[in-house]
């Protein structure tokens, strides 16, 4: 319970037992707080209550008052209640002292039941082809509060049936209730009115203004608050019935907020994310940009063998002789010749490892590829990489990470660097041509899909997305979280941490490490912000361990360096962009474009 | 616990046991009696001669896919028996329908249905749980193939075993 000592405590009875609660708190969640239900429709906890769906109906009374105006005391000491004649709702209200709440009075159960039989009149009885079906409220309320037979006879109101509201989401009027929850959404937490009810009664329905629609960032929590399936995701939409989904915690990696998700998977294969609340991160939301980011884990391209070049070609070959392969390569060169571009969509324990591969090669030149996009200050972050603090923590640099990226490339291209190891990223992104990287004596590219980069590789290490291994991020601002695997590497991709331990055990460096554990407890060993920790301990809720306030200013050679290097990214991107424009299929959003590989 | 079974108290006829012989013999005697009349038939020769139209109504043979009687295949791909097959027989790929076709309506179908028929193990919970009334057991117990890839039924199969199904699923009709 939140208790802050300037609040005032309250004394309210719920069911007939009484309790204390900071002032302010709302009677449904008081309720909440002791245990007790109330079921509801239009309230949600992070919205406004407009109290319209009139399912939180509860009894309510107040303390009997003397002619003192002081409270009449029972036989049992406590207040006499005058409970008022007719039904409250409890989600716009907030606890008074001496308030009194009955939850489970006939009169709240047959109000109850009540509004579940208007509400469920005009409801289609779709749930065997209904999304929702299996996590909807109402279906659940009407086994537990509702009746078994409707008695109904005329005609139902007919509405429209999937309507486009949006390039992401799908309205089914029929089945909607009118909670006006994804109204407010909008208005609230996406600042983008762009919903609303038109007609009356009966024939009311959910519409977008004349001439929008539901296209912002956010618009696919609506689906996820929405507590009938009236709202659906166009890309979820009739895929897989939820109770096949096995649901994995993780954090969404397309960005530097680190959204905590739910990956809904079955059978190795991803049908969806969600939002998972966590008040310190993302609240209850997701923008859809992150959501939809999974596809390209199942793209047809995916690099699923390891390769070698052999006679002027790229083979597959095996695990060890790949392995065995790019250590060979490696070990041709000094350190001082041999650069590393590691990722910052890597997990802590992967860059960990890339820097225990550079200390045993003896290599000096190793950075990140800055990335950035617009902030929307709701949740989507300036910095696009997942774990830009994780980089700056464990690759120790002394520049802001990223900054050393364009001093790399101009190495490559004066011939003293000969050795490139892309780790997770795009070669492209060096601002090199493919010609300059054909001519590198080694170029060892570890990642889950190909490029224009990858045909030059000397050697192809596929390697896991964000779904398929487990690991740790630190986020952008500082806090520490877990990724949890969610499907199985397709192929003969291998998990990330894995490849580069074998790759640093061939070239002579380290120890054996045998699990992702025994690696976090070497980063807890080692990167003083990580001390005491270890993967289980950071939990589903992750740990701040970074004051980012704290940290010191990017130098301004840094900042301009960085910018560099966003700038060729973003050249690069808009030639990509056309490409990939004759090839998307019409009608495609621009944000299942930006969500299209990271190539 | 233990459970004393008593014994039954047997009289003197029955501790004698020649009556029990004897009228077991005459059944053995009749049943002899009409094999050389030709009355009765001990073996049945299958598969040229089969017991199909004896086989009781709450038999339960092939599931299969039925249409209703307006030609609409009934099953609207809510994967219940995909949830409930205790073997996991079968496999369901929803697709929806294209709002041109004559049952944009119902706007689910099955894609693939497949059941495979050497998991399934006829228990008929699939009949049973379907909302739609779509699937059902039919008396088909002659399921062979010469591969595995013989013994999964596709949804054409389905259709073909379960045929027209009158009767009424009056949820997709104009009135709702």
């Amino acid at each position: 319970m939140p208790n802050e000592p300037a609040v005032p405590l309250l004394n309210v009875q719920i069911d007939g037992v009484w309790h204390q609660f900071p002032k302010g708190t709302r009677v449904i969640e008081a309720c909440e707080q002791v245990g007790i239900f109330v079921p509801r429709y239009c309230y949600h906890k992070k919205l406004s209550s407009p109290g319209n769906c009139r399912m939180c109906l509860i009894e309510m009374g107040f303390p009997r008052l003397g002619p003192d105006r002081k409270p009449e005391l029972g036989a049992d000491g406590k207040p006499i209640i005058n409970w008022m004649p007719r039904p409250q709702i409890c989600c716009a209200q907030d606890v008074a002292e001496g308030m009194a709440v009955r939850t489970d009075s006939p009169l709240v159960k047959e109000c109850q039941r009540g509004v579940l039989e208007f509400l469920l009149i005009n409801h289609p009885l779709d749930c065997p082809i209904c999304d929702q079906a299996g996590e909807c409220p109402l279906q659940e309320f009407s086994v537990d509060y509702g009746n078994s037979q409707s008695r109904f006879l005329e005609n139902k109101v007919k509405k429209p049936k999937a309507v486009q509201l949006g390039p992401r989401v799908t309205l089914d009027d029929e089945r909607c209730i009118l909670c006006s929850r994804c109204i407010r959404f909008c208005q609230e937490i996406a600042h983008d009115d762009v919903l609303g009810f038109v007609d009356r009664g009966s024939h009311t329905v959910l519409t977008a203004h004349p001439g929008r629609s539901l296209d912002n960032n956010y618009s696919l929590n609506t689906v996820d608050i929405c507590p009938v399936g009236a709202l659906t995701s166009t890309d979820f939409r009739f895929k897989m019935r939820v109770w096949f989904l096995k649901e994995t915690k993780s954090i969404c990696t397309s960005c530097a907020t680190g959204c905590n998700t739910v990956i809904g998977t079955r059978e190795d294969v991803i049908y969806r994310q969600t939002p998972r609340e966590n008040d310190h991160v993302n609240s209850s939301w997701m923008c859809d940009f992150g959501r939809l980011n999974y596809k390209y884990l199942e793209a047809p391209d995916r690099l699923l063998e390891p390769q070698i070049r052999s006679e002027g070609r790229l083979v597959p070959a095996d695990w060890p002789t790949a392995i065995g392969q790019a250590a060979l390569q490696l070990k041709q060169f000094a350190g001082s010749e041999i650069a590393i571009v590691a990722s910052g969509r890597m997990t802590n324990e992967e860059l960990w490892l890339t820097t225990q591969l550079a200390n045993s090669l003896g290599v000096k030149r190793i950075d990140i590829v800055p990335r950035r996009g617009k902030a929307d200050h709701i949740l989507l972050s300036k910095d696009r990489n997942p774990n830009t603090n994780g980089a700056r923590l464990i690759l120790g640099s002394s520049s802001a990470p990223g900054a050393k990226l364009l001093s790399i490339a101009s190495a490559v291209r004066s011939g003293a660097i000969k050795a490139l190891v892309i780790l997770k990223e795009n070669a492209m992104h060096l601002g090199l041509s493919v010609e300059e990287l054909g001519q590198m004596p080694a170029l060892i590219v570890m990642n889950t899909l190909p490029n224009e980069a990858t045909q030059n590789a000397t050697v192809v290490l596929p390697a896991c997305g964000f779904a398929e291994k487990r690991g740790s991020m630190v986020n952008g601002k500082g806090r520490l979280q877990r990724l949890n695997r969610a499907v199985r590497p397709p192929g003969n991709a291998r998990d990330d941490w894995e490849i580069l331990r074998d790759l640093l055990q061939a070239t002579g460096g380290g120890n054996s490490l045998h699990s992702i554990e025994e690696v976090f407890r070497r980063i807890s060993e080692t990167v003083p912000q990580f001390g005491g920790l270890s993967l289980s301990k950071i939990g589903d809720a992750g740990v701040h361990i970074l004051q980012i306030e704290e940290l010191p200013p990017t130098q301004p050679q840094d900042q301009k360096a960085i910018e560099e290097a966003i700038e060729i990214q973003t050249r690069r991107r808009a030639v990509h962009e056309q490409v990939h424009e004759a090839r998307a299929r019409v009608g495609a959003s621009s944000i299942e474009r930006e969500a299209a590989p990271p190539r | 616990m233990t459970i004393t079974v008593p014994r039954p108290k047997l009289n003197w006829r029955e501790r004698l046991y020649l009556p029990a012989i004897a009228s077991g013999l005459a059944i053995t005697l009749k049943h002899f009696k009409n094999m050389l009349f030709g009355r009765t038939k001990v073996t049945m020769q299958y598969p040229e001669q089969k017991w199909d139209s004896h086989l009781p109504d709450y038999y339960r043979g092939a599931p299969a896919l039925v249409r209703d009687s307006g030609g609409r295949v009934r099953c609207v791909a809510c994967q219940l028996c995909e949830f409930i097959c205790p073997p996991r027989a079968i496999k369901i790929i929803p697709g929806e329908i294209p709002p041109s076709d004559r049952f944009a309506k119902v706007e689910k179908f099955p894609q693939e249905f497949d059941i495979d028929m050497i998991r399934c193990i006829y228990c008929g919970m699939c009949e049973e749980v379907c909302p739609e009334q779509a699937i059902f057991l039919r008396k088909d117990y002659a399921i062979t193939g010469f591969t595995r890839a013989d013994m999964v039924h596709h949804k054409e199969k389905l259709l073909e075993i379960g045929g027209v199904m009158h009767g009424v699923v009056l949820k997709w009709n104009e009135k709702k």
